[in-house]
């Protein structure tokens, strides 16, 4: 077990399973097909990730450098919130991105989603955290990863 | 925060709940970046990014109406990116009632409520919205409040306007409130490039690829180019804008590039050079090999990677009306020196509205007709994002096309070669 120490973005506690994505979270490659489909789950969709593709992001504790890509992020993020088909939590290891605020921010102010969500969690992290892992989210932006 | 008086009373409910909530949002997204102010948006007009009535999107709409009824209205007027429909793109009856009937069904009901919340006009739904015949079209140092990755790339880098990587909704809050909060781009520091990129290849890169390979390895960064303007010179002629506008499409889809300085040849770039560079700035070379091995690192996601083509899409970003003009001269020769009468497969060039309106009743508009190119103003990647299209083999040259669905990328003369039998000259 190792302990991380970030930013506290959205507060809240958490604990669910760990989905890592190494290269930047491509929102909106991410979401797209599991929203045409009805997909509850919210199976990954982004090509260009081999680590998450085809792999069920709802309810995940989604370690992530930062988001990329179409600036149709936020509301992406937004809309899956307001489903229920957000992530459990958000781990930023970098400081949050534009586009990745903005979702995390909407989805805190106009839905009634919670998806705690913590940034500068440092390089380190996103090296130690692996898919499958449990991690739960404790005060003051501490993040507990157990093997 | 410091907010003024008017700011103030707005986040403290004075003028309702709905109103509070805005300014709640963007003072919070503005602290996450260390922003002690709002910035006055000064740009004439708005940008959206999200133009496409998809059915599940369904907690947008519900958004919209809950602003609408709160009497809110954009203190600016505002483009939209592309429509997602367009009878004119070829379609079979099963898609036609998959798009009109489910996916797209709240089309109508969705541009009801931007009209209401401040559209600028029925013809305002470009990705490209700074094209001239767009009118939305930025002055450098205007601040705006723009999402759509291209366009805001394209206003930073291009235009020298100042606008930051906004997501949809947040730019439409800006575009109500008429202020953003002061950071990242929108100040002297943030527009500093922490990369220095050597571009050394033997001739001028293609431009989305070049973008590609940028935009994977700085991510959200801001690159300073060099060895661009050996090939493109010192000006930014409508042919250099263009390809500026393909490349910057692509440092934006494939990472997260907000702005980008070629130097010698964007505004700022020419006027303060290398003092433009952060100290520590990291260092990427792109040689020949890198572009082919960036190329070699897409991925064919087709269900038979060796499928033959069934349709083509050109024009992702919008297309220039010098763009389009080329494509249709380069495409109407190569059909006939193979002899052809039209296109080898249905192939759609997609431009702004405003471009699509110049060249009606020209030569170019005429010789589309005769070899059956589709002409229009859609987003192709609405049309091709969804189940029914993703099994259907789909080439495209733009990589930002390529990225965000299961259509296969190829340059621009192999592109020509493959629609027409024949290569560019």
């Amino acid at each position: 077990m190792k302990e991380f120490k970030g930013r506290v973005v959205i507060p809240g506690e958490c604990s669910a399973t760990a989905l890592v994505s190494h290269g930047g979270f491509n929102t909106l490659a991410s979401y797209q097909t599991s929203f045409l489909t009805g997909d509850k789950k919210a199976t990954c969709s982004d090509q260009n990730n081999p680590d998450i593709y085809k792999k069920p992001m709802a309810g995940v504790a989604l370690c992530l450098p930062q988001t990329i890509g179409s600036t149709t992020g936020g509301m992406i993020l937004f809309t899956a919130a307001d489903y229920g088909r957000q992530p459990a939590c958000m781990l930023f290891a970098n400081p949050i991105d534009s586009i990745g605020a903005a979702g995390v921010l909407l989805s805190d102010i106009w839905t009634d989603a919670k998806m705690p969500t913590i940034d500068s969690l440092g390089e380190e992290f996103l090296s130690y955290v692996q898919t499958g892992m449990k991690i739960t989210i404790k005060d003051g932006g501490v993040v507990e990863v157990e093997d | 925060m410091r907010l003024t008086a008017q700011q103030q009373e707005i986040y403290d409910g004075k003028k309702g709940k709905t109103y509070a909530k805005i300014m709640e949002t963007l003072v919070r997204y503005g602290e996450l970046f260390g922003a002690e102010e709002m910035a006055e948006v000064t740009g004439e007009y708005g940008h959206l990014v999200t133009s496409f009535g998809l059915k599940v999107i369904d907690p947008v709409y519900k958004l919209m109406d809950e602003l609408i009824e709160a009497g809110v209205v954009s203190k600016q007027k505002f483009t939209m990116d592309p429509r997602p429909l367009d009878k004119n793109v070829p379609s079979g009856p099963l898609q036609d009632l998959v798009f009109y009937k489910f996916m797209y069904s709240e089309q109508g009901r969705y541009e009801k409520q931007l009209e209401k919340l401040g559209l600028k006009g029925k013809d305002g739904f470009s990705c490209a919205c700074y094209f001239d015949e767009q009118g939305n079209r930025p002055k450098k140092g205007d601040i705006l409040s723009w999402a759509e990755s291209s366009a805001v790339v394209y206003a930073n880098s291009v235009l020298g306007a100042r606008c930051n990587r906004n997501s949809g909704i947040i730019e439409l809050f800006g575009s109500i409130l008429g202020c953003v909060p002061k950071f990242g781009l929108l100040t002297d520091e943030g527009r500093k490039a922490t990369w220095k990129v050597e571009v050394k290849t033997t001739k001028l890169p293609p431009a989305q690829v070049l973008g590609s390979a940028i935009g994977m390895k700085v991510m959200e960064d801001v690159p300073y180019v060099y060895g661009l303007s050996e090939y493109l010179g010192t000006e930014l002629t409508p042919s250099v804008c263009d390809y500026l506008k393909n490349f910057g499409a692509a440092t934006a889809s494939n990472g997260a590039v907000g702005l980008y300085h070629i130097d010698k040849l964007t505004p700022e770039a020419a006027e303060l050079g290398e003092s433009l560079i952060a100290d520590g700035a990291k260092t990427y070379v792109i040689d020949d090999a890198e572009i082919q091995r960036v190329i070699d690192s897409y991925p064919i996601i087709w269900k038979n990677a060796d499928a033959k083509p069934k349709m083509c899409f050109i024009g992702c970003p919008h297309l220039s009306k010098n763009e389009l003009i080329g494509w249709i001269d380069d495409i109407y020769e190569g059909v006939k020196a193979s002899g052809r009468k039209t296109t080898t497969i249905p192939t759609v060039l997609t431009a702004a509205p405003g471009v699509l309106k110049a060249i009606q009743g020209t030569r170019e508009e005429s010789m589309a007709q005769e070899i059956k190119l589709t002409l229009s103003y859609i987003c192709p990647l609405m049309y091709c994002d969804n189940p029914l299209v993703h099994s259907v083999p789909i080439i495209t040259n733009s990589n930002k096309l390529r990225t965000y669905t299961s259509c296969r990328f190829y340059e621009d003369d192999k592109i020509l070669s493959m629609i027409t039998g024949q290569g560019r000259n």
